[in-house]
């Protein structure tokens, strides 16, 4: 959504005072009676944010409602902020289980590389971008937080089609 | 012969109605104040919007929307500034020179506020006790009463600039005195081509004058031009903002003030906006006439003709605040030194130039018995007669004015004609330097 911006010719000559105003008001007349409005009413009218958005993360579930990362540990391994952190468990049939999964939305870059890399497409970023919080500890969310989000998920970069059509 | 025949004319331009049928005694000493009071208020009220105005169309100029954010469509912005400013805290420099830090910004704001008093606003209204004039106070010497109380008000300014002890608050006072003292006289000068045509200086007179005839703009063109021009840089408005000048001096004159005494400067410039549109709409544009029609100028005088005469008035006071902020946003802010040269070495000697020519037109055409009232197809002899010369005189001017002769923009490349005049020059210089050796 660049905006155009007209560069108008320096005069060659001296130029005429009178006709360079006439001329500019009637631009001005023209944008007042026709703005050419770019402003957003933010708070009122959201942005409608593109698919490939990667915004807050958010981990997806299976049916009974679990989280559906079994603590491989490729997305901390991959993050290049380091801000995810891993503590894998297992449970008594051999099925492993993240202890502890949080991520530190203060720290994230918002790559997506834990999206691209995750093999259960557990983790996700978000299309959501309002995370504003009163303290730093607010920004570390845990796996509960992270599975309790609804937002709609990012849809990665498809080489196969690279402009999202 | 001269005298005789100027002593035959007929035309005396006085007061709408008998002197003996005016109000009276307590009756007029309480319609004064009600017409006090009202047009105070209104004209506070005015300026408050007039700020919001200026926001909207600043925004919608610049392609943006503007406040819209307090009561429907950013209405209730003027009362929130207000309520901010009152709230806030008045500083006082540790520097400044206190009384007349103090004194400052009420000398800015009384001047502006009671120019308005003589501008007759609508037709006059008859009532019970006698017919009402409708403007404050119906001075017989109401423009000169503007001349000199407008003035006035360059003291605020340049006091403010003094008393705040800053460097940027006195290039502001300073500049704008040098200003003040500049256009007034071009200001002067351009009016006194439509006293010549009124023959008197009261203000009713003057609306009589073009009720009759023709409003002024047309057979005064050129001092239309000089008068709107010379108001703008009076009211220190854009193009000629040079005492504020806010990306030079800081908001200049007011960089110390704060609170509602910033507030009452910010008002003393809307109102002398409102005061010196009143003054053009009217010198120049039949002040409250309905144009095409004599009804609104005969009596009697009803209630009717006093609201569709103030509607008219109140129209033309919009066109002209507007065209101010039109042109607030449309134009930069001159150099100071094309402000001076355009003050002095162009409005000055035109406006002489003008009033000199003015002058012998209306007296010929006197001389020529030419009428004045309206005569065929509504349109008055000498009013046309003067048109035309005007017509010729501002076509003449604007060619001249044209090609940048006047004032020359800050930046424009040199053109190839100009290169070869310059080596040209340089040549024979070196041409003369080597003969003379």
């Amino acid at each position: 959504m660049t905006i155009q911006v007209k560069v108008l010719a320096r005069p060659v000559a001296d130029a005429s005072y009178v006709r360079a105003m006439l001329s500019g008001m009637a631009l001005t007349f023209k944008h007042m009676m026709n703005p050419h409005k770019k402003t957003e009413q933010y708070p009122d009218v959201k942005w409608a944010l593109s698919p490939r958005w990667r915004g807050t993360h958010r981990m997806l579930t299976d049916e009974t409602g679990k989280a559906k990362c079994v603590a491989c540990g490729l997305c901390p391994q991959i993050c290049p902020a380091n801000c995810i952190k891993l503590v894998p468990g297992e449970d008594e049939e051999g099925n492993r289980y993240p202890l502890v999964y949080e991520i530190d939305e203060f720290r994230c870059i918002f790559c997506g590389y834990c999206q691209e890399v995750c093999p259960e497409e557990a983790i996700h970023v978000g299309r959501h971008y309002e995370n504003s919080e009163y303290s730093r500890e607010g920004f570390v969310y845990d796996l509960e937080r992270l599975t309790a989000q609804t937002h709609p998920v990012c849809e990665m970069w498809d080489p196969a089609d690279p402009k999202g059509e | 012969m001269i005298l005789a025949t100027m002593a035959s004319d007929p035309v005396v331009y006085g007061t709408f109605y008998d002197p003996a049928v005016a109000v009276t005694a307590l009756p007029w000493l309480l319609f004064t104040i009600l017409k006090m009071v009202i047009v105070f208020t209104v004209l506070m009220v005015g300026v408050a919007m007039l700020t919001l105005a200026e926001r909207k169309i600043s925004a919608w100029i610049q392609d943006r929307i503007g406040p819209n954010r307090t009561g429907y469509g950013g209405l209730l912005q003027p009362a929130a500034d207000g309520l901010k400013n009152i709230m806030k805290e008045e500083t006082y420099p540790d520097a400044a020179y206190t009384p007349l830090f103090i004194l400052a910004p009420m000398l800015s704001f009384i001047p502006s506020l009671i120019t308005f008093a003589v501008i007759p606003f609508a037709a006059p209204l008859s009532t019970r006790w006698g017919i009402v004039e409708m403007s404050v106070a119906n001075v017989p010497i109401g423009f000169l009463y503007i001349l000199a109380i407008s003035s006035l008000g360059v003291y605020g300014i340049v006091l403010a600039g003094w008393s705040s002890n800053n460097k940027y608050s006195l290039l502001g006072g300073l500049r704008s005195s040098a200003q003040m003292i500049s256009y007034e006289i071009s200001m002067g000068m351009a009016a006194v081509s439509v006293l010549l045509l009124s023959g008197n200086v009261s203000l009713q007179a003057i609306v009589q004058q073009q009720q009759g005839m023709g409003w002024n703009v047309f057979p005064l063109l050129i001092g239309f031009f000089i008068f709107c021009v010379a108001s703008f840089a009076e009211t220190n408005r854009l193009p000629f903002d040079m005492p504020e000048a806010e990306s030079e001096l800081i908001a200049g004159y007011h960089t110390e003030y704060s609170a509602m005494k910033f507030s009452m400067f910010f008002i003393a410039e809307y109102s002398n906006m409102v005061t010196a549109s009143a003054l053009m709409v009217t010198l120049f544009f039949g002040g409250w006439d309905i144009p095409g029609t004599q009804w609104d100028n005969l009596p009697p005088w009803t209630f009717l003709k006093f609201a569709l005469t103030l509607a008219f008035f109140v129209a033309k006071l919009l066109f002209f605040l507007f065209l101010y902020m039109w042109i607030r946003w449309t134009l930069p802010r001159f150099r100071y030194d094309q402000l001076m040269s355009l003050g002095w070495k162009v409005l000055l000697p035109l406006s002489l130039a003008y009033i000199v020519i003015t002058g012998g037109a209306v007296l010929a055409l006197d001389m020529l018995q030419v009428p004045r009232s309206v005569q065929w197809f509504g349109i008055s002899p000498f009013w046309a007669a003067l048109g035309v010369l005007n017509l010729v005189l501002a076509v003449l001017l604007f060619v001249l004015l044209d090609r940048g002769r006047i004032i020359s923009p800050a930046y424009s490349r040199l053109s190839p004609i100009q290169i070869a005049r310059l080596r040209a020059m340089s040549a024979g210089r070196s041409l003369a330097a080597s003969q003379g050796d």
